[in-house]
């Protein structure tokens, strides 16, 4: 067939053709992605909008006058006749201290005293309990104190509860909102950054104000501490051995696919495997982060040993050559030559199988790392890793599941901390690849 | 001197899986010469190169018959410990291969693990004189710690030569060093191989029967699997008696 002769900038009806469908494929391309961009600023902006608010909390400023007569009747300063006064004991100081501070404002409410104190956090007596057996030189003294609001308060400042909502509640009157927006304006009470979420543990149904993650973010971070230090050695080993050293056979192809299969395992199937064999059969503490550590380990190595196990294949055959011909051993080759080569892609792969193992929930679920678990920071290694903790996902989902919505915004603030770590993890993964991308 | 055997092949047979690479052959290599391996692609020239330094024993289905003595001492016996006989037998790579190390590491590696120095300035002293011996030093000296990748690919396989010789090995066995490189880098490796000859026992193969021309005393023609003629490289060259070698030569098989 004789080629249409002519000038090379004339189309012709083949050359039409094939720059249509070349556009058509671009459109095509253009808009896959537009939709993932979409959907990814949908998210986080749901995310962050949802979260966001978990990072202020509503705080109010009292002065308390830590009366004598209430708090240590004897006068003689005895911290066990102290510790004998129980909260209730307490619930009187911050009732008069409503009642002054209703007084000296001139402020205008149908509320008693002790109505008003109920805008409160139930946690409030107990700080002020601490607070005094902490320090009973204060006793007498009048204290300006800083304490949480109930969360109902909390979420009427955010705009999560209408007065519209509350008008059957038993737990907020209109009379109290009332008295918050006077307060507000005398800045009273205000939205502050919330330090104790990300420092604090999680708290009962009754005082969502007061949950915190940090608690949950050091049980994942022993959790992943766990993982690493098991999963790391261990895999790189396996892979060393099994790309280097093992004899093609049929064991080592039986062992191949075995690795590929654990890797599309669920993690929930560790999970029970975990349940069945950590804690049912060898009697390892429940809710300990060591032992999810541990079923995590099973479900990253796989991740790692296939990680690492394509990055010492993708080291160039000249330099095991190179290393061989001047007489250096397969062992030399392997740890002077192939594995620093391959590092970078291990690191990679490493971070990558920690990323998903810190967003592991099922898992954890059962063998008992829940939220509530904890209510204080572990103050050692050895209490880190085996008193009972839980994680931040499965924080997260503990919160998710309760009714109040005050613990709803807590769960997407969690979500945003957990992505924050993911993000830095994989982003971390990236920059590590780039870096040290094929010097040979 | 000249005709002091250092390598003599017996009835040496190479099978990859079921299929043989090398038919058969019986060679004696000289020490302080330049050893050609000539031969169409695919003939088993490199299979039977690898098989001085046992390079082949990493390709789990190679299988090596007969034997081979090195100064009257079968390298193929269960008690000889292959990575010693490869810091004795060097070898260069067809593609340069310098360790994405240092220039002065690239050299000082091989000493390092068969503990070839005493001290640190000792160390210096062999990187130094090896480097001159490949004639890199002049042009390397300056930066001996920058990567070895850096250089350009005929500097790159001086230092990779220098990296063999740096072991002290008796004999130097190079696969197409020159293939990969241009003409004027060729004409330097040329020239080095020629004065290596002068210390080492040097077999090269090459796919360029110019090159061997050029550079060896001695040429082993092979062809599929079979050493066809072995002899001086100008008789070789001039006076081919096999048939096969005589077509080779003359351009019509290869
Ligand atoms: N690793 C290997 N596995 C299987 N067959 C091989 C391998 N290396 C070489 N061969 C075969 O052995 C024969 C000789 O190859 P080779 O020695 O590389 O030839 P040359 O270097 O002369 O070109 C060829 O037929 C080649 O296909
Ligand atoms: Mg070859």
């Amino acid at each position: 067939m004789a080629h249409e002769t002519g000038s090379l900038s004339e189309a012709t009806a083949l050359s039409r053709k094939r720059r249509a469908a070349e556009k058509r494929y671009r459109l095509y391309g253009l808009v896959a992605i537009s939709i993932g961009l979409l959907m990814l600023v949908i998210l986080l902006t749901t995310i962050i909008t949802k979260g966001v608010t978990a990072f202020q909390q509503t705080y109010i400023t009292l002065d308390i006058e830590l009366l004598e007569s209430k708090l240590d009747k004897k006068g003689n300063r005895d911290i066990n006749d102290i510790k004998k006064v129980s909260t209730f004991g307490y619930a009187p100081l911050t009732k008069n201290s409503f009642e002054k501070l209703i007084s000296a404002n001139n402020l205008n409410t149908a509320l008693s005293p002790k109505k008003a104190s109920k805008i409160l956090s139930k946690s409030a007596a107990s700080e002020l309990r601490n607070f005094v057996i902490n320090d009973t030189s204060v006793i007498g003294r009048t204290i300006s104190f800083e304490f949480l609001t109930n969360s109902w308060i909390d979420g009427y400042l955010k705009g999560r509860i209408n007065r519209g909502d509350i008008q059957n509640s038993k737990n907020v009157s209109p009379e109290q909102l009332d008295l918050v927006d006077e307060l507000v304006k005398l800045g009273i009470v205000e939205k502050k950054f919330n330090l104790s979420f990300l420092l604090g543990s999680d708290a009962s149904d009754m005082r969502p104000e007061a949950a915190g993650f940090g608690v949950s973010m050091v049980g994942s971070f022993y959790m992943m501490l766990v993982v690493l230090l098991l999963s790391l050695p261990v895999g790189v080993a396996a892979s060393i051995y099994l790309e280097e050293f093992a004899p093609r056979n049929w064991i080592t192809d039986i062992i191949e696919v075995n690795i590929s299969n654990l890797a599309a395992v669920p993690s929930i199937v560790f999970g029970i495997l975990g349940l069945a064999v950590f804690i049912n059969f060898m009697h390892l503490p429940q809710s300990a982060p060591f032992v999810g550590g541990m079923v995590l380990t099973l479900m990253t190595l796989p991740t790692i040993i296939i990680s690492t196990r394509a990055s010492l294949k993708s080291v160039p055959p000249s330099i095991r050559d190179a290393a061989l011909g001047v007489g250096a051993s397969k062992m030399q080759t392997v740890f002077h030559h192939v594995l620093p080569l391959a590092a970078p892609g291990i690191l990679t792969g490493t971070i990558i199988g920690l990323a998903q193992a810190l967003g592991e929930t099922a898992p954890l679920l059962l063998i008992g790392m829940i939220g509530y678990i904890a209510s204080n920071m572990p103050s050692t290694l050895l209490e880190g890793l085996a008193s009972p903790n839980s994680a931040m996902p499965a924080q997260i989902y503990e919160w998710a599941k309760r009714s109040d919505p005050a613990f709803y915004e807590r769960a997407w603030g969690g979500i945003i901390i957990l992505l924050i770590f993911l993000v830095t993890m994989n982003t971390l993964a990236v920059i590590l690849r780039r870096r040290f991308e094929r010097r040979w | 001197m000249e005709d002091e055997v250092k390598i003599s092949a017996r009835g040496v047979q190479v099978y990859y899986e079921d299929k043989q690479a090398i038919k058969n052959v019986d060679v004696k290599i000289q020490d302080k010469t330049v050893t050609a391996f000539i031969g169409p692609s695919g003939c088993g020239k490199s299979t039977f190169l690898r098989c001085l330094n046992r390079m082949n024993d990493t390709i789990s289905i190679c299988r090596v018959e007969g034997e081979i003595l090195l100064e009257g001492q079968n390298i193929y016996h269960p008690d000889v410990d292959p990575v010693q006989l490869r810091a004795k037998v060097g070898m260069v790579f067809q593609k340069p291969n310098p360790f994405p190390k240092s220039i002065y590491e690239n050299v000082a590696y091989g000493p390092r693990i068969h503990g070839l120095f005493e001290s640190k300035s000792d160390l210096d002293e062999i990187v130094e004189m090896v480097l001159r011996r490949a004639a890199l030093w002049e042009e390397v000296k300056d930066r001996l710690s920058e990567p070895g990748t850096g250089l350009s690919g005929g500097q790159q396989q001086r230092l990779c030569i220098a990296r063999a010789i740096a072991t002290r090995p008796e004999v130097l066995l190079m696969d197409e060093p020159c293939s990969a490189l241009d003409p004027i880098a060729t004409a330097q490796i040329e020239e080095l191989i020629a004065d290596l000859k002068e210390n080492f026992c040097v077999v090269i193969v090459t796919h360029s029967m110019q090159q061997a021309a050029r550079v060896s005393n001695k040429t082993a023609f092979f062809h599929l699997g079979d050493l066809v003629e072995y002899g001086e490289t100008e008789e070789l060259f001039v006076r081919p008696t096999d048939p096969r070698t005589e077509s080779y030569i003359s351009g019509k098989i290869g």
